[in-house]
């Protein structure tokens, strides 16, 4: 008999058209801090979403095995009956009602059918006790900070027995002092005999905290090391996470650069909600004519937060900064004014943020740019068609015409919609957020064409990506960035996922 | 419809003057669902319509009759009939521009804004009117609720035609036929030459044969009765300019984008309070015709006027394909949504079916037109 709490066996999931997880085998040990490491898409929180059930039993291959029994969840309820609580990135509380009532939501304590309110907040304030979060168990929610919001998810988890926890990314939204506490907190149920698997990027806390840290690498678990009997260092894990061959992915690269089309000066932007946390932190950065700027950091770090708040004050408040196009001063405090001087900005998440996802193709591509079919008052509809037309042979977005619905196409065709979008309002300066999230290898090719085309004809493009092989294979230079800050400058000959890696994941205080 | 016609009494409900009677007692309801359609593809709702068009029935009345005894409006003298229909649309426009400031540029939810504009413009109503009656109307100013095109059949006299038809309503149906062909032939050649892909060419001519078949025939029987109302040529009018303004310019257009995906409208540059404001600009000033449209009709301006019409006008909408969450929905299919609820509600009038009945089908037929609506949509 094992002493492993949790074997997850050969574990596959396909998407249609992607391997999200290929005969991953994970081995978790009774009472340990488990790390699941890997670059953003790697595959940990597919695997995690299978773990707890929320891809159920039969949509995957392989075997659960807990505590020597094999499993068959089918949704999250059956694995946390089990004792498996998962604690996602984005904290599921409900805002406006108390902590107590947080903590037992769907599981309360009745007596004759009716909440036992004094019951319900004096276990709560036990539990409160147990994860060391001193607030009145009858507080909202909404007037709690982050970290104690992540105590609570705890706690809740705590009152359904736990026996296994799993955190997705929990010190990602908290501050230094926050994220000692939690990891502390960590160490102290561990005492107790809960197991944890903890999913982070911040390789210092991964060192610090973890027994065994797994590293995930395109939907491979790569290798599974033993921090203390290995003496694991952070470099280690980095070459882990990193290390994959740069094959024939990216087509090759002769830049011409020219001069100077866009730079930012001293930008800052604070949360929109939370209105003293700054979420990008004095960033100075240019891009030239006919060059690839590729801005590395892990997902949080800031890239989209900067690149919206740039970009028509999208996102954040109290913004301030300057930005010069060609030398010369622009406002860019909405958003047709940005997209007036030029800018465009194609989003990361094209089905929230990029398309009209109910109508077809044509109008899509022309929305930011209707005022240009425009005559008399009225839209060319037929001029319209022929300019999409163009787009889908000239982008190859494989649909029969035009007329078909966004919403019924592939995303690296969807993808390609949104870049015809902003390719048509000529902008000088084209910013694409994550350009190949969730898009097959060979879309993936044909985009890194056309960003490439784009750059000849003179344009300066910033790249946001979350996969550093992508911002090597195509950036003539790379930014940095963490917690808001811009960390590292690299030019395309000295960069190394290594160096990268050590640049991103630097955090405020240290270097 | 063809149901209608076999069970009511002496075919009543396919009478010349019948068909006459549909157009103008469902104007009011139409011309409000030609605004709501618009709100409602926007992902927004207006309740407060049915009393917009009472509030300015009243306005209406106080323009352009002698106004109520020691009301306080002495001072203003009678208005022309056309000055006093101009002005009241201003008003009404007025009424939109308040509703759209708190909708756009406050933030608040139409639903709230509109349901508070439920109360205070019927109390508005009840203000104006003194809680009494104002009218009668002058005759010019009650011929667009209740006139017809050339009732005297001077046209007929003037060339000698036989007085059993309406000539002028046979002219001007025949010329609505004619242009519609030139449009549909016109879009159909600039698609061809720009390489679209067109419906086939029998199903093109079919289905525009049948169309003008059917307007020659309510043409052909409302030449029998009076002629052509004056309600009919102002939807008419109002159902071109409204269909092209949603299909043809930027404004339309916004409008569907804000409502099939708000993040993408904003990050694509559209001023999308500008467009909120001024839909509920455009909807107040059609509120406001259509209580013009009610008071020309009823001959006199009455508090109670248009009450519960804001739910006829969501009903049409819905019926003709909007969809709640927006993005979706045409004017022609308010149209038809609202053609269909009141076809049903004069046939069941002319079958004497009692207003219990008549409540519980009109209900159970918005639950069902919309439930096919969702599960043909799920099928595909």
């Amino acid at each position: 008999m094992s002493n492993s709490i949790l074997e997850m066996r050969s574990i596959t999931k396909t998407f249609p058209g992607v391997v999200a997880l290929d005969k991953v085998t994970l081995t978790v040990e009774r009472g340990e801090i488990h790390a699941i490491c890997g670059e953003n898409g790697a595959g940990k929180s597919t695997l995690m979403k299978v773990l707890s059930g929320v891809y159920p039993f039969g949509s995957y291959s392989g075997d659960i095995v807990f505590e020597n029994n094999i499993k068959k969840f089918s949704n999250i309820r059956d694995s946390e009956a089990e004792g498996i609580v998962i604690i996602h990135q984005e904290l599921a509380l409900s805002p406006y009602l108390s902590i107590a009532e947080n903590i037992f939501l769907g599981n309360e304590i009745k007596t004759f059918g009716l909440i036992d309110w004094n019951k319900t907040n004096q276990e709560a304030a036990k539990l409160m006790a147990r994860v060391g979060l001193e607030e009145n168990p009858v507080t909202a929610i909404k007037d709690i900070g982050v970290g104690k919001q992540q105590l609570v998810e705890i706690a809740k988890a705590l009152s359904k027995k736990v026996k296994l926890l799993i955190l997705d990314e929990p010190t990602a939204a908290l501050n230094d002092e926050d994220s000692a506490h939690l990891l502390d907190l960590l160490r102290h149920l561990k005492g107790q005999g809960i197991t944890s698997i903890i999913i982070s990027h911040k390789l210092n806390e991964i060192e610090a905290i973890a027994d065994t840290t797994t590293i995930i690498r395109d939907g491979h678990a790569i290798e599974s090391l033993h921090m203390k009997k290995d003496s694991v260092s952070q470099e280690r894990i980095i070459k882990g996470m990193v290390g994959r061959e740069m094959e024939n992915r990216y087509p090759a690269r002769h830049p011409e650069i020219g001069e100077e089309i866009l730079r930012v000066e001293n930008w800052n932007a604070y949360h929109p909600i939370d209105r003293n946390r700054i979420v990008v932190d004095d960033i100075s950065m240019n891009v030239r004519r006919g060059e690839i700027v590729g801005l590395a950091g892990i997902m949080g770090a800031g890239r989209t937060e900067f690149a919206r708040s740039l970009f028509g004050h999208s996102y954040g408040t109290n913004i301030s900064g300057k930005v010069f196009k060609s030398g010369k001063e622009i406002k860019v405090k909405t958003i047709s004014e940005a997209i007036d001087n030029g800018l465009a900005y194609a989003t990361e998440d094209r089905k929230r943020y990029g398309l009209n996802l109910i109508e077809d193709i044509k109008r899509n591509i022309s929305l930011a740019s209707l005022k240009s079919f425009v005559s008399m008052g009225l839209v060319n509809n037929n001029e319209e068609f022929k300019k999409a037309s163009e787009y889908r042979d000239s982008m190859n977005i494989k649909a029969p015409s035009v007329l078909s619905i966004t919403g019924q196409l592939s995303g690296g065709n969807q993808q390609k919609v949104v870049l015809s979008k902003w390719i048509n309002v000529n902008p000088d300066v084209l910013i694409l957020d994550e350009p190949t999230r969730g898009i097959d290898v060979g879309a993936k090719y044909e985009i890194y064409l056309i960003i490439q085309r784009l750059a000849a004809e003179g344009k300066g493009i910033i790249v946001i990506s979350s996969e550093l092989p992508e911002l090597l294979g195509i950036c003539d230079r790379i930014y940095a960035i963490a917690e808001g800050r811009i960390t590292g400058e690299v030019e395309r000959k000295d960069a190394t996922p290594e160096l990268l890696m050590k640049y991103m994941t630097m955090e405020k205080g240290r270097s | 419809m063809l149901f209608f016609a076999a069970t009511t009494p002496n075919a009543a409900s396919i009478t010349p003057t019948n068909f006459s009677n549909l157009v103008v007692q469902n104007g009011y309801i139409l011309v409000l669902a030609i605004g709501m359609v618009m709100v409602i593809i926007a992902g927004h709702i207006d309740l407060s319509v049915g009393s917009v068009a009472a509030f300015i029935g009243g306005v209406a009345g106080i323009l352009t009759v002698r106004p109520l005894e020691q009301d306080g409006w002495e001072w203003l003298p009678a208005l022309p009939w056309w000055a006093g229909i101009i002005g009241a649309i201003l008003i009404g426009a007025i009424v939109g521009v308040w509703q759209g400031f708190w909708v756009a540029y406050v933030g608040i939810p139409a639903f709230i804004v509109t349901l508070a504009g439920m109360l205070l413009f019927r109390g508005m109503a009840l203000l104006t009117l003194q809680n009494s009656n104002i009218g009668p109307f002058p005759d010019e100013f009650r011929a667009i609720g209740n006139g017809f095109l050339d009732k005297e059949k001077t046209f007929n006299t003037l060339v000698g035609f036989p007085i059993d038809y309406n000539l002028t309503a046979l002219v001007v149906t025949v010329l609505g036929v004619v242009a519609l062909w030139v449009a549909v032939l016109r879009q159909r050649s600039g698609k061809i030459k720009y390489g679209q892909i067109v419906e086939p060419r029998t199903w093109f001519y079919i289905k525009n044969v049948i169309l003008s078949a059917m307007v020659l025939y309510v043409g052909f029987q409302l030449s029998q009765a009076n002629g052509i109302p004056i309600t009919l040529i102002v939807l008419a009018v109002l159902i071109l300019g409204y269909t092209v303004v949603m299909n043809r310019t930027p404004f339309g257009r916004y409008i569907y984008a804000i409502g099939g995906n708000l993040h993408a409208a904003v990050l694509s540059g559209i001023n999308v309070r500008k467009v909120n404001f001024w839909l509920f600009v455009n909807m107040g000033a059609l509120a406001a015709l259509s209580g013009v449209l009610i008071a020309a009709r009823m001959n006199s301006a009455v508090p109670k006027a248009g009450d519960g019409f804001e739910l006829d006008a969501i009903s049409s909408v819905f019926i003709g394909g909007a969809a709640v969450q927006g993005g979706v929905g045409t004017v022609t299919g308010s149209m038809i949504g609202g053609l269909i609820q009141g076809v049903l509600a004069n046939g069941m009038n002319l079958n004497s079916v009692g207003i219990d009945i008549q409540m519980t089908i009109k209900g159970l037929v918005l639950l069902l037109a919309v439930a096919f609506d969702v599960w043909s949509k799920r099928r595909k």
